[in-house]
C-alpha cells in the first residue's frame, strides 16, 4: 500500500506540491492527471524516494520514505518498477542488457536463467528478436516497451508509470496502454501513472486523482471524471482552454 | 563564494560515499575492466606523444644551455628527474584530464539528464557503485601506469635525441643520468600520479553527476572538468613537490 500525507515540495520561491495526501490500496491502478508542469512528475518521484519532500511522509507498507538515506531507499525500491517518460534506456547496453539489469544485481540468477527471463519478458511486451538491438535503434514506442520491461522483469509489487504515452502516435499510445492493463492484470501489480493523455487514463484507470495547484483536486473512477459538473476537471477532461 | 564552498562540500560528500561504497561493496570486475581499458589503454598514444616529445625538448634547451658550460653530459640526467618527478605526472595528468576527465563528465551528464542515473536508483543501483567507483579505481590505477610510461618513452626519446642527434657521449650521459636519477624521483612521481589520477576521477565524476538540465549544462559539465581537474593538478602539485620532497628526501 501507498500512502502520501500532507507532502509539501517547494524549488526555490515555487511551491509544486502543497500539502498532497493520497492513498494507493495494493492491486490498484491510479492515474494521476493534472496540468503540464503541474507536479504530477514531481509526486511520482516522491513514491519512489527519488525526491524527498519539504514536509510529510511518504508511506511504503508503512515505511516511510522520507527518513531513509539513499542505501536505505535501494531496499525499498527493490519493490518497484518504473518507467521513464523517456524511456531512460541505458544507451551503452542492448536491449536484453537492459531488460537483464535488474536481474544481474541479484546473485541468484545464472545467465541461463537471466536470458529466459529477459526472452519471456521481452515476449510479454511483444518485442522478441529485439535482444541485441540497440536503444538508438529503437522507435519511441518500442523504447517505452523495453523501458516497461525492465521495469517488470524482477516482478515488482509496484510500478509507477511517468507519462507513458506521451510523444507517441495514437497506435502506439494504444499498445502501451493495452499492455499497461495486462501487465496489471496478469502481475497483480500496484500501479501508478501520471498522464495528461485522457485517452490513456480512461484506458488504465480504476480510479483518477486529478492534481491541481499543487493539491489533489478531485478523485473518482474515470466515469465519474469524465462525467462531473466541476468547471476546472471538466475543462481539462475535454481539452477547453480559457483563452479567448 | 558561496556556491564554492557548497561545491567543495558535495565534493567531500561524493569521496565519502565513494570510500563507503568501497568498503561495503564489491565493485564489478568487468566494468573496472573496462574503465581501465578506456582510461588507461586508450589513453597510451596521447600520453606517449606528450612523454616523447617533451623529452626530447627538454633534453635540446637544457643541451643547449649546458653546451656553453661544458656539461654536456649532465643533459640527460636533467631530463630523467625532471621527467620522474615533474613532467611526467604532470603532463600525464593534464592529457589525462583532458581527454578522460571530459568524457567521464560527459557520459554522466548525458546519462543525468536522460533520466539513466534516476532509473539506475530505481532499479535499486546506487549510481555510487555503479557509475563513479569503478571509474575512479581505473583513473588511481591507470595514472601511474601511464605515468611510468611517459617517464620512460621521455626519457628515452630524450637520450635519443641527445645521443643520437646532439652527439652527446652515451656512456657517460647514461652513467650520469643513473647517478643523479634516484628511486625517491620515481616514487615522488608515481604517488603524485595517483593522487592526480584521484582528482581527475572524483571532479569529473562529480561535475557529471550533477549537471544540469539540458546539453548547455552537460558542455558546462565537460569543461568545468577538465578546467577544474587541471588547475587542481597544478595547484596540488606544487604542494606535492615540497610535501613529498620533505617527507622522501629529507630537504635535499
Amino acid at each position: 500500500m501507498i500512502e502520501v500525507r500532507d507532502v509539501e515540495k517547494s524549488f526555490g520561491a515555487q511551491r509544486v506540491l502543497d500539502k498532497v495526501s493520497l492513498r494507493v490500496e495494493n492491486g490498484e491502478s491510479v492515474v494521476i492527471i493534472g496540468r503540464s508542469g503541474g507536479g504530477k512528475s514531481i509526486l511520482l518521484k516522491h513514491l519512489i524516494g527519488l525526491l524527498t519532500p519539504d514536509a510529510g511522509q511518504v508511506l511504503i507498507a508503512n515505511e516511510d520514505l522520507a527518513g531513509m538515506n539513499e542505501r536505505q531507499l535501494l531496499k525499498v525500491r527493490r519493490r518497484f518498477g518504473m518507467l521513464f517518460q523517456g524511456a531512460a534506456l541505458f544507451d551503452s547496453m542492448s536491449v536484453a542488457e537492459n531488460v537483464a539489469f535488474p536481474l544481474r544485481r541479484e546473485r541468484d540468477w545464472t545467465a541461463k536463467d537471466i536470458a529466459k527471463k529477459v526472452s519471456e519478458t521481452l515476449e510479454m511486451v511483444e518485442l522478441q528478436g529485439t535482444e541485441n538491438k540497440t536503444p538508438g535503434e529503437l522507435s519511441g514506442g518500442m523504447r517505452k516497451r523495453v523501458g516497461l520491461a525492465r521495469a517488470i522483469v524482477h516482478g515488482p509489487d509496484i510500478v509507477l508509470y511517468d507519462e507513458p504515452t506521451t510523444g507517441l502516435d495514437p497506435i502506439a499510445s494504444d499498445r502501451i496502454n493495452k499492455l499497461i492493463v495486462r501487465v496489471c492484470g496478469q502481475l497483480k501489480v500496484t500501479s501508478v501513472a501520471v498522464t495528461h493523455d485522457m485517452r490513456s487514463a480512461a484506458r488504465i484507470a480504476q480510479r483518477i486523482l486529478m492534481l491541481h495547484q499543487g493539491r489533489i483536486y478531485a478523485s473518482g473512477t474515470p466515469e465519474e471524471i469524465f462525467k462531473t459538473a466541476d468547471p476546472i476537471v471538466n475543462s481539462f477532461v475535454n481539452g477547453i482552454s480559457d483563452t479567448k | 563564494m558561496v556556491e564554492g564552498l557548497q561545491g567543495l562540500g558535495r565534493l567531500g560528500l561524493l569521496a565519502r560515499e565513494v570510500v563507503r561504497s568501497v568498503c561495503i561493496h564489491r565493485p564489478s570486475g568487468r566494468d573496472l575492466l573496462y574503465q581501465l581499458y578506456f582510461i588507461g589503454v586508450k589513453s597510451q598514444s596521447v600520453v606517449l606523444i606528450t612523454g616523447a616529445f617533451t623529452g626530447m625538448v627538454l633534453a635540446a634547451q637544457t643541451y643547449f644551455q649546458f653546451h656553453k658550460v661544458k656539461m654536456d653530459t649532465a643533459t640527460l640526467a636533467v631530463v630523467s628527474v625532471s621527467m620522474c618527478s615533474e613532467l611526467g605526472p604532470v603532463l600525464t595528468g593534464l592529457m589525462v584530464a583532458g581527454r578522460v576527465g571530459a568524457a567521464l563528465a560527459a557520459e554522466l551528464g548525458t546519462m543525468r539528464v536522460t533520466e539513466q542515473i534516476d532509473a539506475l536508483r530505481t532499479l535499486a543501483t546506487h549510481p555510487v557503485d555503479y557509475l563513479v567507483v569503478p571509474r575512479l579505481l581505473a583513473t588511481l590505477i591507470a595514472l601511474p601506469l601511464l605515468t611510468a610510461e611517459a617517464i620512460a618513452i621521455g626519457i628515452g626519446a630524450g637520450y635519443l635525441m641527445g645521443a643520437g642527434y646532439f652527439g652527446i657521449d652515451p656512456a657517460y650521459a647514461w652513467h650520469n643520468t643513473v647517478k643523479y636519477t634516484t628511486a625517491d624521483h620515481v616514487l615522488t612521481g608515481i604517488v603524485k600520479s595517483f593522487i592526480f589520477g584521484g582528482i581527475i576521477g572524483l571532479i569529473s565524476c562529480y561535475k557529471g553527476m550533477n549537471c544540469r538540465e539540458g546539453a548547455e549544462g552537460v558542455g558546462r559539465a565537460t569543461t568545468e572538468a577538465v578546467v577544474y581537474a587541471s588547475i587542481t593538478i597544478l595547484i596540488s602539485n606544487f604542494f606535492l613537490t615540497l610535501f613529498l620532497n620533505r617527507v622522501l628526501q629529507q630537504g635535499s
